[in-house]
């Protein structure tokens, strides 16, 4: 298996305990080795190494970094919210606090490029040194020149060093109008199924043996494999059941050999988990106390998506109500709905062409607050007085995100909402208070 | 500065406390000036105070008796983090990557929240973790800020246990370091652990350590979820989760709405990083209902809310905000409008100190106790020789208001729990003919005599209809409700009570011989109707079969059944007449909803509207008075104007409006009618009049249309 990670420059042992680290990666470590060269040798100036999620950059980049222990800066541009603290961590994990601090506030590209210099040519490397940008994709939004001076910054700072940039996705995706150095382009491709299962057996129960959670893998992958392949998503879901899988062990019934009575005891569970794959509803804690719970009542399922119930004052309610209605009914409809002697007007001939299709289909519309409160008056039976309270229950439904504002804050003549909540939910809250929606809709006329 | 309101507009911010304590003024002196009846207002204003104190404090003690349950599971929560983060187990090292999230859902009552997480920082800054920092949706609004205050509270609140120096320390390398970054306090954190490892003694957070002295987790509490920009939460977890090894980082969501709103604001490679448990509160009618039941229901209290104003209140609750923090206030208002307005409210308080306040009356305020509706009306059903001692002798007078204060604290006692008698009875029928909650009945109750209304007796006609063990088990829940209570007659009913369901019980025994014979007399007729009948004769069975049933002889369950009710009748007729019936209610009853209505759910465009119809009532002035529909032309510009666009259409022309305008105003001035510069327009008119409409559009009530030139449109319609 170590054949591949064979390589002047670096102990034997070492490379060992790195293919050890990096199983089903040893091709793309193989590579990035070959392309590092030799410790003191210089290396290409810009790598970019994509990938979708959890396929192993950062893991790969971050153990032949620690293993080989090579100088090296790895920065996530999340955290960076300004350039200065790009700069000043690689400087410091260069240099020490001392060049950080060397830094004048709020420092342009050009300082940074001055102060790595002077500091160079007091320590030059003797060894490549490497910044590594995870979630590089951030780059382009920072300012123009800060991603093309990265890809060059060899030839900039004139010292051995390498910017390898970990992202998602493609470097078309990247490449600034103005062109620039175009960086090596390494892909990381998906793990296959195979992989999957070597991986995720790899972190095995201390207390079964590894055939027996290799097996309990196998059966998950068969379940999962065809809707999840994230490798992160697969481990918690692993992690997740594998105390029911062991549960028939624990009360002697099965032995750990008898694969097939595992997999029957297993499957419906595993079936009951697929609903709800990706949406991490509930910790491991209390996805087993639902297990409990529905075997008691057999009851559907509830997780964090079943708790949409929301409770809210009455006027609230009609407020709400209100708003859907005029984001999904066209204005010039409001009279029909909502005066008394509207006489006929047929679906057909009120149309205008663009209306033809569902209004629920091109999402809700912005509407003005005197329309809103208009249709609220009318909607809700008693009288009710314009209070203060009115209004300002409009501006809470808008911080609970039921509604959205759509005009600028700043507006303070006639502003503009959406309604944000979904047709089973109005429809919820509709029957608590008696109100028939479905009758004041355009599009179930 | 900021407000805790999600309204817009403008709030207004009181002077902070340096500043106040220069006026004299203390709450006393503002609560005696403008009193009603200066000479006893400082009793009044003690015992106002001293029942509000109480309400504030029962309150407080209520919610956190209610929030208990909450509060001990999050605290488990963070505690089961922070040790499961030291054990090796396979479990626990899986999910080592995961940051530990409570999703704590609240209820939309946003303003009582902050209580909340007040007792939840606190209680966890004592039991588990020194480190707690909650932020607001309000003060973060980019990452930037977000990281900053996280950085500044949880530095800061542990520095304010370690000693002055090591503080300032703190607070200035906080300031110099250009960049607050998670490193900066991941290195503050390890700094800081292993000090308190070393073991600095004599802190105080010896004890709080104590739990986990290695590794206390940093909580972070995120008050209003919904309320944070999801970009900013988003990145804010990213970071935190590339330091999760080093830090011990958790986090606490308070939720309004739903706990879905985390997949809405999250994509799923960040809710991924996180470990979510759920927790649920109390909604918040149920604890208003607790609330209720404390405060309202209890006669303890001598302060009590008549109908009207506790159904203002409800409504406000219940159609408006949900937020019992609210509905406390509004029931501080009543009490201090109460205490300010009605003179008599001295009497309102504990027993003896109101038998010995009788005593204190002056002459003034008894002759004020003649005045009142509810004596006049016990007056007059006295003897005329008595009735004569009432309104002259002013000794006497106050031994029958004793007396009468005593009974009014007796009717109290007997009310409240016959009031959860019925509502036992009557909570479970179906399609609730008298409410679901005791607050409805307790409604009902105090607008008039209950036995009167039609829902009180088609409830007793359910009840009639209950079966046997579903009754017994109604009654014995009734007698539970009664036995706490020491009133004399309370308890007699209590016992009579007993004595019913031990005859029920009898019954059970005896039970087993009787019944054939009433079969008998039921089937037999429909044994006839088996056979063949025309339409007439049918009928004629039906009937007589009808008629059989009535005058049927009655079980001898139905009989008791029959006798339990009438006795609950009773009950309810001899204690839960309304209030108003009860002499010297006055005293103890708030009873001017339209205050309180006026000062918690305000209409400003009423007010404004009232304003510039008739400016008098704001500006006090004699000359602005006029009468119905006439524009005084002494009244301010706006308020012409205003008049003015009233008489107009949809649309106004300005030339037309100026020169009506200006013709009002010169009668202001003085001029002759006649003279030639009458209702001339000059360039200060001019000026006025343009101030005036601008203002107006201010106002909403008119706006500037491309319609049709030198008009604008008039935006309101017909009165308030």
């Amino acid at each position: 298996m170590s054949a591949l990670l064979h390589h002047p420059g670096y102990e034997e042992e070492r490379l060992r305990r790195l293919s050890e680290q990096l199983p089903c990666r040893e091709l793309q470590a193989g590579m990035l080795l070959s392309l590092m060269g030799q410790p003191h040798q210089y290396s290409y100036p810009s790598v970019f190494i994509y990938g979708h999620r959890s396929s192993g950059k950062s893991h790969v980049m971050q153990v032949l970094l620690k293993e080989l222990e090579l100088p090296h800066a790895t920065v996530s541009c999340v955290e960076c919210v300004s350039v200065a603290l790009l700069f000043e961590q690689v400087l410091l994990s260069f240099f020490g606090g001392d060049a950080a601090s060397l830094l004048p506030r709020s420092p342009s590209l050009s300082d940074f490029v001055r102060v790595y210099r002077q500091q160079c040519s007091q320590s030059p490397a003797k060894q490549t040194r490497y910044i590594v940008m995870e979630k590089a994709e951030l780059l382009r939004d920072a300012d123009a020149n800060l991603l093309p001076a990265l890809l060059r910054l060899q030839e900039l700072v004139e010292d051995n060093v390498t910017v390898i940039l970990l992202t998602e996705i493609v470097w078309d995706r990247f490449r600034p109008n103005t062109g620039c150095f175009e960086p090596l382009l390494l892909h990381f491709p998906d793990y296959s199924k195979g992989e999957l299962q070597q991986i995720l057996s790899r972190d095995k129960h201390p207390s079964y043996s590894a055939e027996f959670y290799s097996s309990y893998i196998n059966i998950l992958l068969g379940v999962f494999y065809s809707v999840c392949r994230d490798l992160r998503e697969l481990r918690h879901l692993a992690a997740l059941n594998f105390s029911k899988f062991c549960e028939p062990l624990a009360e002697g019934k099965v032995k750990e050999t008898d694969t097939h009575k595992l997999w029957r005891n297993m499957e419906p569970h595993l079936k009951k988990a697929m609903q709800t794959v990706y949406l991490r509803e509930v910790s491991s804690l209390q996805w087993e106390q639902m297990q409990q719970m529905e075997e008691k009542e057999n009851g559907a399922m509830r997780g964090l998506s079943a708790h949409t119930h929301v409770e809210l004052p009455y006027y609230s309610k009609f407020l709400l109500i209100a708003a859907y209605l005029a984001s999904y009914n066209p204005a010039r409809t409001d009279k029909r709905f909502f005066l008394k002697h509207h006489g006929k007007i047929k679906k057909t001939n009120f149309l205008k062409k663009n209306e033809k299709t569902s209004n629920h289909l091109l999402g809700p519309k912005p509407f003005p607050l005197d329309r809103l409160l208009a249709i609220f008056y009318s909607v809700v039976d008693s009288r009710v007085a314009p209070t203060a309270s009115i209004f300002s229950q409009i501006s809470s439904l808008v911080t609970l995100q039921l509604l959205t504002k759509v005009s600028h804050d700043d507006q303070l003549d006639s502003p503009k909402y959406k309604c944000a909540v979904s047709m089973d939910f109005i429809r919820a809250i509709s029957r608590t208070v008696n109100f028939e929606i479905v009758n004041y809709l355009y599009d179930f006329l | 500065m900021s407000t805790s309101s999600v309204s817009k507009g403008c709030f207004v911010f009181k002077p902070s406390a340096k500043k106040k304590k220069k006026t004299t003024l203390t709450l006393e002196d503002h609560f005696m000036r403008g009193c009603e009846d200066a000479e006893n207002s400082e009793i009044r204003f003690r015992l106002c105070h001293d029942l509000w104190d109480k309400i504030k404090t029962d309150t407080e003690a209520l919610q956190d008796e209610l929030n208990r349950n909450i509060l001990d599971s999050l605290l488990d929560f963070t505690r089961k983090c922070s040790s499961t983060r030291r054990h090796s187990d396979w479990a626990s090292q899986m999910r080592a990557s995961e940051i530990p999230t409570a999703a704590l859902v609240l209820g939309v009552n946003v303003p009582d929240h902050d209580m909340t997480f007040q007792s939840l920082s606190d209680l966890l800054q004592q039991s588990v973790t020194p480190h707690v920092a909650s932020v607001q949706a309000k003060e973060c609004g980019a990452l930037k800020h977000l990281m900053k205050r996280v950085l500044e509270r949880l530095m800061d609140t542990v520095v304010d246990d370690e000693e002055e120096e090591e503080a300032e320390q703190t607070r200035a390398q906080l300031n110099t370091s250009v960049h607050c970054s998670l490193s900066t306090l991941c290195a503050w954190y390890n700094t800081n652990t292993k000090k308190s490892d070393t073991g600095t003694p004599g802190k105080k957070r010896s004890s709080a350590v104590r739990d986990d002295p290695l590794q206390p987790p940093v909580v972070i509490i995120f008050k209003d979820l919904e309320a944070f920009n999801p970009k900013v939460l988003q990145d804010f977890i990213l970071i935190c989760s590339r330091y999760i090894e080093r830090l011990p980082l958790m986090f606490i969501f308070g939720i309004a709405t739903s706990p879905s709103t985390i997949q809405h604001m999250l994509p799923h490679s960040v809710t991924s990083l996180l470990c979510i448990e759920l927790f649920q509160s109390l909604s918040c009618t149920q604890h208003l209902a607790t609330v209720i039941d404390k405060l309202i229901l209890a006669p303890q209290f001598p302060f009590k809310l008549n109908g009207k104003v506790l159904q203002v209140l409800i409504s406000i609750f219940l159609y408006h905000d949900f937020s019992v923090r609210n509905f406390i206030k509004g029931i501080q208002l009543a009490l201090l409008e109460h205490f300010h307005s009605q003179p008599l409210s001295v009497l309102c308080c504990k027993k003896k100190a109101a038998l010995l306040n009788v005593m204190q009356l002056g002459h003034q305020d008894l002759e004020r106790v003649r005045q009142l509706q509810s004596f006049k009306r016990y007056a007059e059903k006295q003897e005329a020789q008595e009735q004569v001692h009432l309104l002259t002798d002013d000794p006497h007078l106050k031994e029958v208001c004793q007396k009468l204060i005593k009974d009014l604290r007796k009717y109290h006692k007997n009310y409240y729990p016959t009031l959860r008698c019925l509502h036992t009875l009557t909570s479970s029928l179906p399609r609730y003919p008298l409410g679901k909650q005791i607050r409805e009945l307790h409604l009902i109750c105090l607008e008039k005599n209950i036995w009167e209304n039609e829902d009180y007796q088609s409830a007793m006609k359910l009840l009639k209809m209950l079966a046997k063990d579903q009754l017994i088990a109604l009654l014995q829940r009734c007698e539970e409700t009664l036995q706490s209570v020491k009133s004399k007659k309370m308890k007699s009913a209590r016992v009579q009570l007993g004595d019913t369901l031990a005859r029920f019980k009898q019954l059970d025994t005896g039970a087993a011989e009787s019944p054939p014979s009433v079969e008998d007399s039921i089937t037999s007729p429909v044994k006839n109707l088996q056979k063949k009948t025309d339409l007439f004769q049918l009928q004629k069975t039906l009937l007589e079969m009808n008629e059989s049933r009535r005058s049927k002889k009655l079980s001898p369950f139905e009989v008791l059944r029959n006798e339990a009710l009438q006795f609950i009748d009773g009950l309810v007729k001899s204690h839960l007449s309304p209030p108003e019936s009860q002499t010297l209610n006055e005293v103890c009853y708030y009873t001017s909803s339209a205050t309180v209505r006026r000062h918690l759910n305000a209409t400003p465009r009423t007010s404004i509207q009232a304003a510039l119809n008739s400016p008098i009532y704001y500006l006090q002035n004699e000359r602005l008075k006029t009468e119905d529909g006439v524009i005084s032309n002494a009244a301010p510009d706006i308020c012409i104007v205003y008049k003015l666009h009233l008489e107009c259409g949809r649309l106004i022309n300005l030339y037309d409006w100026l020169e009506a305008y200006a013709t009002v105003v010169s009668a202001a001035e003085g001029n002759e009618p006649d003279s030639d510069d009458f209702g001339k327009v000059d360039d200060v008119k001019h000026a006025r009049f343009i101030r005036a409409v601008s203002e107006l559009e201010f106002l909403g009530f008119i706006k500037s249309t491309k319609q049709k030139t030198d008009h604008v449109a008039r935006l309101s319609w017909g009165g308030c």
